[in-house]
């Protein structure tokens, strides 16, 4: 085949595939946060402003990468999220595949809500987890959400199905919504 | 290349067979240590002796087809064909009952391993990448859960019934018998007659993953009064820490992100996610075969689990040094 | 024929000049030589695979390559070995050589041909590109569920692999019909099939094999692709589905294949006897009831591959009583090779040396899978080094053995020069020491119990020293494969033309030129025995060869006669070279790798595929046809 023709076609095929370093990496070796003496505080305070949450190069790595999404799909399981949130559709605990976000949706504040805990019954999970493992388990909750790459989400689990293939979500938005347009908790 | 070379080299090859004659390995299969193992066994010796007479006639037939002294002249074109389809008539003879006689000892062989009545119960199920143990019982109160080892009494028939909790694995000790996958939904189950005490090396046989190399089983056969004796010390809870270092390490592991996962049996650490640690520093290996239990390869472990076994399922929980130590502590005393 | 008429059938069949002639040629020998030469380039690909593999296994706990690296390695070496090479070479070898054999002027449906070499080249560069870039296959070259749905895969490197299977099956089933259609329709008048050259036979059984088995790894994949990217359930326990579903669809497809892999090398091997024996080959009934035996039996085996999966054991049983089965032709043929070798005149020229070569490693190979046919010892030898040494030995000495003294021996029809005698040796020696020092001691690796697909292993378990041994014989068998390439490139360059019939063989593909021209045979051969190019049993060679005349030279056409008999029945008209192959080819390359990422991509990318395929089969109006082009 001439030299030309190969070129070309490697060349299509390389920039179709560009994503897929960053998305495909497995990655289990991290470097551990480190223990920190100080308190954590937190920026959740009462008069309904929003949450801290920008943007961050680490959040969008996690969103982005197939592993870390099913490492936290697995989390999700095993440590009986599913008891208050169900697969995603929300039992004792909010729905997280909807776009009512009350202490908000994206990454940064998902990993802060299960990092810290929320008031209502959301434990605190600082301590119980390592750092990358509540990303992990957050960057799992945005594609319950529909806000990952979806070449990144994986379709479907395992297990008994409850939700819609994660691949066919649309993405919700992910700001906090309003408290008062909540639902009353079940009686 | 001449002829002579070639000679020469091929009577080199086939000194490579005999290579195989000085070998016995803790995980080889020829050094059969139970019932089923055994019968597995004298399928093998009648198999390589025929399959080995075969090969050696074929050869030789070829041989002598190239290389014998055909009269010069003579064109022999197909004057012996109607010899030859006689040959070959009795040749597909030869082989069908050949072949039938090995069906009949595969068949003689399986049932042997499916047949016998079940002294001990035991339930395994395969994790990525370690084995989840349970010895079982009538009485709840004399069941215990261990990881990554086996206790078998000598002469006694164990059935180890097969779960698996994530992919397909497959249960294998070859001294004692043949393997036997673990598939998500089904339960499979395989029958161990061991009859000659001593260790055993056990591996999963069923590409699982990224560390499916190093998930090993360590299997021990013991007598009767040795395994009762290991039996009652797993029932027992886990021993109450014996100084202050230790009790300031089980009060680390409780606070930390250890019980997330681990269950330590007299604790309220109580979770099943990862392998039981109740009697962890009786046992003979670390991460399912990986390291073994030492007191240096258990500090490498904790302080990052990811060198030794890259992928496996345990995070790299961030420890002050002084902290791991006394961790160490408690975890030493895990008898 | 005259050399106006010579001349006129030159024009008809040639293609067009320079890149245009060579993007849309139809000549089954261009299309086919392309094939052999790619399905190469992707077997030195996998054996460098292979390599890195062997280094990182040379000693206990090398950290040379990490686990997740390693296992797409092993993955892609599986998958490229089988998919990438030795299927598409044995059909490549038969797209050259089938119609030359059956003295036709080119194979059943051209632009099929020429489209199902495109289909199979983007598949291939698609899923090496895929392991450069960090997503290629990783879950073996069986993919076992659950390990490779999206729970334990995760993104999208299963979904290529699998996307790799349905480019390649599309590619052999189309050069599976094309095979069929020329074998029933186009032999030479008065080539009934008891007088079809054994090689066709052999592609025939196999091309109905690939007909029949193929749509089930299809389905297989399809099935995992849509669980992985639309979630539904197939392979899912928890939802009613199976995992062992897709064990028992890719086995259906998986033993025949070993097979489809296979009996093309017996069909070489059965040429490359007669002709060096100087004698017909003693036994052709049965050697053909052999092969269609293999063929039909193969599909009966499936199940061996599962006996420790915990199935009914009387189940079990019937398929260890079929497998074993399957020797007993096998057993016939090596037999009445023998008594061919034996009653005939051999002279060891390299292509015989290296049918000597797969008699010592395919027996031994074989015997080896009697013994993994029998359950119980399975159930210790499986998933084990045992295994690997099996199936390399069968594949390595049982087909690739086959295929390089088929290389030696149709070298000079091919390329129109002589390979060097001397250098064949060379290659051949040194790739059998290689090959035996690298996979007998698997056989201890197995019995010694190091289980398939593994990184790495502890020291202390008796494994080191096999392992060492295995290591070293890889690096031997790469220099014999070096020694080939400098061969073929010598040769290329400067080495002796060869005469039309370079070793006096017996089937019609001798009556021609090396090369054979555009149009094969200025004439086409009617044929009136088994060996058109002999006079006797003896090997005496044939002074003259009889002809038909009447087929037109003005335009091309192929003379099509009746399926057994091969009495002349129709002329029909063959496609001129077009384009249209290559854009379908890229339109579904398009439509298979958007599908990977979204399924609006079956959806969307239909449209340009539709587009080629319309413009590929619109009528030609310009010329009047005595049947319809294809």
């Amino acid at each position: 085949m001439c030299s030309r023709c190969l070129a070309s076609a490697l060349l299509t095929v390389l920039l179709a595939g560009a994503g897929g370093c960053e998305r495909e990496r497995r990655e289990y070796h991290s470097t551990p946060a480190g223990t920190d003496a100080r308190p954590a505080l937190t920026s959740f305070r009462p008069g309904g402003a929003p949450l801290d949450a920008a943007p961050s190069a680490l959040g969008r790595h996690y969103q982005d990468n197939a592993f870390h999404i099913g490492q936290g799909g697995r989390l999700f399981r095993s440590y009986n999220c599913n008891g208050c949130h169900g697969a995603g559709g929300g039992a004792i605990g909010p729905a997280l595949m909807d776009a009512q976000w009350r202490y908000g949706g994206s990454i940064e504040q998902i990993h802060a809500s299960i990092v810290d805990g929320r008031p209502n019954g959301m434990p605190a999970w600082r301590g119980k987890l390592t750092d990358e493992q509540a990303w992990q388990l957050a960057a799992y909750v945005s594609a319950l959400a529909g806000n990952v790459s979806k070449a990144a989400a994986p379709s479907r689990r395992d297990a008994l199905s409850a939700t819609p293939p994660l691949t066919q979500l649309p993405a919700q938005p992910t700001q906090p919504g309003d408290a008062s347009a909540q639902q009353p908790p079940p009686q | 290349m001449t002829a002579r070379a070639a000679r020469t080299l091929s009577l080199l090859l086939l000194a490579l067979p005999l290579a195989g004659c000085a070998v016995q390995g803790v995980q080889s299969s020829l050094q059969a240590a139970a019932d089923q193992s055994r019968a597995i066994d004298q399928v093998w010796t009648l198999m390589l002796w025929v399959c080995s007479a075969i090969y050696v006639a074929v050869i030789a037939a070829l041989a002598w087809a190239i290389w014998r002294r055909r009269r010069a002249v003579q064109r022999e074109g197909r004057t012996r064909d109607p010899l030859l389809a006689r040959a070959l008539a009795a040749w597909v003879v030869l082989v069908v009952g050949l072949l039938s006689w090995f069906v009949a000892a595969s068949f003689l062989a399986d049932r042997r391993l499916h047949a016998g009545h079940a002294d001990l119960e035991i339930r395994v199920t395969a994790k990525q990448w370690w084995w989840q143990v349970e010895y079982l019982s009538p009485q709840p109160d004399q069941q215990f859960s261990t990881a990554n080892e086996l206790r078998l009494p000598r002469d006694q028939t164990a059935r180890i019934e097969l779960l698996s909790g994530d992919v397909i694995h497959s249960f294998w000790v070859p001294a004692l018998s043949g393997k036997e996958d673990l598939i998500p939904g089904y339960s499979n189950a395989v029958l161990l007659t061991p009859r000659r005490a001593g260790r055993y090396r056990g591996q999963c046989a069923e590409f699982c993953g990224l560390q499916h190399a190093q998930m090993a089983l360590d299997v021990e056969v013991l007598d009767a009064a040795g395994f009762a004796a290991w039996r009652a010390r797993q029932l027992a809870p886990a021993p109450a820490p014996s100084d202050a270092h230790a009790l300031r390490g089980a009060q680390l592991f409780l606070g930390s992100a250890c019980a997330s996962c681990h269950a330590v049996r007299g604790t309220s650490a109580a979770s099943r996610l990862g392998p039981d640690l109740t009697h962890l520093a009786s046992r003979r290996a670390l991460a399912a075969g990986a390291l073994p239990m030492r007191r240096e390869a258990l500090r490498a472990w904790l302080a990052d689990p990811q060198h030794a076994k890259p992928g496996n399922q345990m995070p790299q929980v961030p420890l002050d040094p002084r902290d791991r130590e006394l961790l160490l502590d408690y975890l030493m005393g895990l008898r | 024929m005259n050399a106006a008429q010579r001349e006129q059938l030159q024009r008809s069949w040639a293609d067009r000049p320079g890149l245009v002639g060579w993007l849309t040629t139809v000549d089954h020998k261009r299309v086919a030589r392309r094939y052999i030469v790619t399905a190469f380039v992707f077997f030195l690909m996998a054996g460098v695979l292979a390599l890195l593999m062997r280094a990182q296994l040379a000693y206990p706990n090398l950290r040379l390559i990490g686990p997740d690296r390693y296992n797409q390695m092993f993955s892609l070496h599986g998958s490229a070995m089988m998919f990438l090479f030795a299927v598409p070479i044995m059909e490549a070898v038969a797209v050259y050589l089938v119609p030359l054999m059956l003295g036709t002027r080119n194979i059943a449906f051209p632009r099929l041909n020429a489209f199902s070499y495109w289909v199979y080249l983007f598949g291939g560069i698609m899923i090496f590109a895929a392991f450069v870039l960090d997503v290629g296959p990783e879950a073996g070259w069986t993919g076992y569920v659950p390990l490779s749905s999206s729970d334990f895969s995760p993104g999208k490197r299963t979904d290529f692999w699998a996307q790799m299977i349905t480019f390649t099956e599309v590619a052999g089933l189309c050069v599976a019909v094309e095979l069929v259609a020329t074998i029933m329709t186009q032999r030479a008048p008065g080539m009934t099939l008891a007088r079809m050259p054994l090689f066709v036979w052999s592609m025939l059984v196999t091309s109905l094999m690939v007909i029949f088995a193929m749509p089930s790894v299809m389905l297989a994949s399809t099935f995992l692709i849509t669980d992985r990217l639309v979630g539904t359930q197939f392979y899912n326990a928890a939802e009613g589905g199976d995992p062992l579903l897709w064990q028992h669809l890719f086995w259906f497809f998986g033993h025949p294949e070993v097979y489809i892999i296979f009996m093309p090398a017996l069909g070489m091997i059965s040429s490359i006897v007669e002709t060096f024996a100087r004698r017909p080959i003693f036994g052709y009934t049965p050697m053909v009831l052999a092969l269609v035996a293999t063929g039909f039996l193969a599909f009966g085996l499936w199940v061996h591959h599962m006996f420790a999966a915990g199935l009914p054991p009387l189940g079990n049983s019937f398929y260890t009583a079929a497998s074993m089965l399957i020797a007993v032709p096998s057993g016939i043929q090596i037999f009445c090779w023998i008594a061919t070798l034996a009653t005939g005149r051999p002279r060891l020229a390299v292509p015989l040396l290296f049918v000597l070569g797969f008699f010592a490693l395919f027996v031994l190979g074989g015997l080896s899978g009697v013994m993994l046919a029998s359950v119980p010892l399975d159930l210790q030898v499986h998933d084990t080094y045992f295994v690997v040494a099996h199936f390399h030995y069968v594949l390595i000495g049982g087909a690739l053995f086959p295929l390089l003294g088929a290389v030696y021996f149709w070298f000079p029809k091919i390329a129109g020069r002589l390979l060097s005698e001397r250098l064949g040796r060379w290659q051949f020696w040194l790739l059998f020491a290689g090959f035996n020092l690298t996979f007998f001691p698997m056989h201890y690796l197995g019995l010694l119990g190091m289980p398939r697909r593994v990184y790495t292993y502890p020291h202390g378990l008796g494994w080191d020293a096999y392992n060492l041994m295995s290591s070293v014989g890889a690096y031997v068998i790469a220099l014999s494969f070096v020694l080939m390439l400098v061969n073929i490139v010598r040769t290329l360059r400067r080495g002796d033309a060869a005469p039309d019939d370079p070793w006096q063989a017996p089937d019609l593909s001798c009556a021609t030129a090396s090369p054979p021209p555009a149009y094969n045979f200025a004439a086409v051969p009617a044929v009136s025995s088994r060996h058109p190019l002999w006079a006797d049993a003896d090997a005496t060679p044939c002074a003259e060869l009889p002809v038909l005349a009447g087929v037109r030279s003005d335009r091309r056409e192929v003379l099509l006669t009746t399926p057994v008999d091969a009495a002349p029945a129709n002329r029909w008209a063959m496609p001129d070279p077009s384009p249209w192959p290559l854009w379908s080819a890229l339109a579904l390359t398009v439509v298979f790798v958007w599908s990977i990422f979204d399924q609006w991509g079956v959806v969307w990318g239909a449209i340009p595929v539709a587009v080629a395929m319309t413009a590929w089969f619109w009528p030609k109006r310009s010329e009047p046809s005595l049947g319809g082009d294809a």
